[in-house]
């Protein structure tokens, strides 16, 4: 080979040689200049603003921590974009999470925190409410700080009410009483019955707020089996699919009606969408209605942890432990329901919050936590939650066969609940 | 014998005995200088197919060969695991049956249509330039605008159905329904690319020389036979062109479907982009999605080599 060639073949070896290592390599943890980056899904100013100041709070302490960054990220992508950040090796320090903490934890993903929480003075750990963790806990190892524990609550526009004459009965509270009032809602001024928010008839695992009420579930609690053809769940979804078809109490595949815009008279959805109530009808606020189950309640779960992939793991587990201290949750708190039983008063919520009083807000958030399920999540919840919309999508339509919906809806996940 | 035939000057570094030591050759010979001016030329386009084309395929074929947990980084090889996963997949043939569908019906409308209103733009009259435009105009839209109107308007309470009412018709519930979600977003894909394929046609149309016209006129020719035995032939390169365009345009559409029904319902519209995008981006499955991109990256050369070998058949060239 003429030298030349030979000069050339090493150059590029070489350089495809430190561009592999800038890519794919990890930088040696460093104690100085930290820069650290989370990525969240709130564009909200006000609550990134309270962020920069906790992080502000913790850099001037930490001089080895130059800088934290708060990515906002769009909700819809959010869960995609953070993967794809992972798989590109572009990884952020500390991550919010939805249905995507059980994958990241089962796969060994996330730093574990109890025993930095645990060591850190005054953090309180065991000030979580147990019924908060779960979900984010494996073997009682705890790997993603549960911020946001919002329930779902029954949103009543009194205004479309009262226009149908119909009164709502608080004590009695049930799914056939809500029901029956948006039926006559929707013949009297042919606005929306019920809506469960969010589900637009892809996201069945919100269906959870109205299938817990009949006692159903989607699968058992270590899901491996699948309940959506339990006689539970086939009850629940008769009901569903008469208050769409048969009631019309509940607005049918492909129609819009927007609660929060005064297009439907109840809508169920978490406490903390109350900052889409604008003033422009009177509203009420009421926990989930009781079903043939009994009392029940869901919360809607969002999570902080620490990727393992961090260059920063040690700095990234300490601004944790400091964003999420007794002092600084309290501030997290005006904007997410807090998992600490300490924060746990109508009042304390209602400090921060002038959509509900202090009861309201005691009996919609504070009184239900305790005992509240999560929304279902399993590993790879992707492609649980695609299959599954995948075999339901027959249940909407008028002829529906009930049961042989929700036969077909465990034929298609039993495979993916068996992995 | 001996051969007495002179050697180029270019094939030997020695110089020929007893004679005066030739000139060493020029390296950067006439030929040579030509040939690299050619490829510095198209070295931008190179580089661009080398680094957006070849190594993507490469790696998806790599990628193929293995599972790849994304959240670990760990690359576990597989060998031919998620091909047989693809010949396994009880949803795949609904999903080729999906893309077989909207892409027939989006290539089928997207030529006739243009086609004829190529042909209809072509005459003289009023306004033509107005239509011209207002077909068009779709094309320059972006995908996702277009597609979240047309969304809006095939709501069962949306738009089309508050027009077929004021008619006294009582229209479907255009998304919800496979059949009706299919004709949907094959409908707005026509509409929004529509226009292009008919500016081509227009283009090509009015180079039809005028005198083959009248002779055929003078022939006696009807307006059927000048069609089918002038314009068509005429403009079957452009035809091939855009057939080629559109097919590919189709297998590649992937907005109207994750925006308008996100596949459903059921698979009925999960057409085999999309469910691409569905096992490597939505379930993290990097190397099945890569096997499916790459069955999907056959499908259109198969098809595109196809036209080509056809095009002895049918294009006509003037020359």
């Amino acid at each position: 080979m003429p030298n030349t060639a030979k000069k050339l073949v090493s150059a590029l070896a070489l350089g495809t040689v430190a561009v592999a290592a800038g890519c794919g390599g990890t930088a040696p943890a460093s104690s100085e200049n930290v820069d650290l980056r989370m990525t969240v899904w709130t564009s909200n100013e006000d609550q990134l603003a309270l962020f920069d100041s906790i992080a502000d709070a913790y850099i001037a302490d930490h001089p080895e921590v130059e800088s934290i960054t708060f990515e906002s990220l769009p909700f819809e992508e959010y869960n995609t974009t953070l993967t794809t950040q992972i798989a590109g090796g572009n990884a952020p320090d500390l991550a919010w999470m939805g249905d995507l903490s059980a994958d990241l934890i089962d796969s060994g993903a996330l730093v574990p925190l109890t025993e930095a929480f645990e060591g850190t003075e005054g953090w309180g750990y065991d000030d979580l409410l147990p019924s908060v963790t779960g979900e984010f806990s494996r073997d009682d190892e705890l790997y993603a700080y549960p911020f946001s524990n919002s329930p779902f609550a029954l949103y009543v526009n009194t205004d479309l009410l009262a226009e149908a004459d119909q009164t709502l009965d608080p004590a009695n509270l049930t799914w056939d009483q809500v029901s029956a009032i948006g039926s006559a809602v929707h013949t009297a001024t042919g606005k929306g019955g019920f809506v469960v928010n969010d589900f637009n008839y892809s996201s069945w695992n919100t269906l959870a707020t109205v299938w817990t009420a009949f006692g159903a579930s989607a699968w058992n609690e270590d899901g491996t089996e699948c309940g959506f053809d339990s006689p539970e769940m086939t009850e629940a979804f008769t009901f569903l699919h008469d208050a769409i078809y048969v009631d019309e109490s509940m607005p049918g595949p492909g129609t819009t009606a927007d609660f929060f815009a005064g297009d439907s008279a109840f809508a169920i959805a978490q406490v903390s969408r109350a900052g889409n109530l604008d003033g422009s009808f009177a509203y009420d606020i009421q926990p989930l209605p009781a079903g043939p189950a009994g009392d029940y309640s869901v919360i809607g779960q969002a999570g902080m942890g620490v990727l393992q992939s961090s260059a920063n793991v040690e700095a990234a587990t300490e601004f944790l432990a400091f964003l999420t201290n007794p002092e600084n949750a309290e501030k997290l708190a005006q904007y997410f329901p807090p998992p600490r039983a300490s924060l746990q008063t109508g009042e304390a919520l209602a400090a921060n919050n002038d959509k509900f009083t202090a009861e309201q807000l005691q009996t919609v958030v504070v009184d239900q936590l305790p005992g509240a399920v999560t929304l279902p999540n399993h590993t790879n919840p992707a492609e649980v939650a695609q299959t599954g919309k995948t075999a339901l999508d027959a249940m909407w339509a008028a002829d529906a066969d009930v049961p042989a919906v929700l036969a077909s809806v465990c034929d298609a996940i039993d495979p993916l609940l068996a992995k | 014998m001996t051969d007495t035939r002179l050697e180029p000057r270019e094939a030997s570094d020695e110089a020929p005995r007893g004679r005066a030591p030739a000139r060493r050759a020029r390296f950067w010979t006439l030929r040579r200088t030509d040939a690299a001016t050619g490829y510095l030329f198209i070295a931008p386009q190179l580089i661009g197919v080398l680094v957006f084309v070849v190594v993507p395929v490469g790696l998806a074929i790599w990628y193929s060969l293995n599972e790849w947990n994304i959240f670990t980084g760990e690359l576990e090889y597989v060998g031919g695991g998620n091909y047989q996963a693809a010949l396994d997949d009880p949803q795949l043939p609904s999903v080729l049956g999906a893309t077989a569908v909207f892409s027939g019906g989006v290539v089928v409308l997207n030529l006739v249509l243009g086609l004829a209103l190529a042909v209809m733009l072509n005459r003289r009259f009023k306004g033509a330039v107005l239509f011209r435009t207002l077909f068009f105009s779709p094309v320059v839209v972006s995908v996702v605008a277009w597609t979240l109107v047309w969304g809006f308007l095939l709501q069962d309470n949306g738009g089309i159905n508050g027009v077929l009412e004021q008619l006294g018709v009582d229209g479907p519930n255009w998304l919800q329904s496979g059949p009706t979600a299919m004709i949907a977003v094959t409908f707005t894909q026509v509409v929004r690319s529509v226009g292009i394929n008919m500016v081509l046609f227009l283009a090509a149309l009015q180079g039809v020389p005028g005198e083959l016209y009248e002779a055929a006129r003078l022939d006696g020719a009807s307006s059927r036979s000048v069609f089918f035995r002038i314009t068509l032939p005429l403009i079957s390169p452009t035809l091939l062109l855009t057939a080629i365009i559109t097919i590919v345009g189709a297998l590649q559409s992937f907005a109207q479907i994750a925006v308008l029904t996100e596949g459903g319902p059921g698979l009925s519209t999960t057409v085999l982009v999309y469910y691409v995008f569905q096992q490597a981006f939505s379930f993290n499955d990097i190397g099945y999605g890569s096997t499916l991109a790459l069955m999907l990256l056959t499908f259109v050369m198969v098809l595109t080599v196809i036209q080509w070998q056809l095009r002895r058949k049918w294009v006509f060239y003037e020359d």
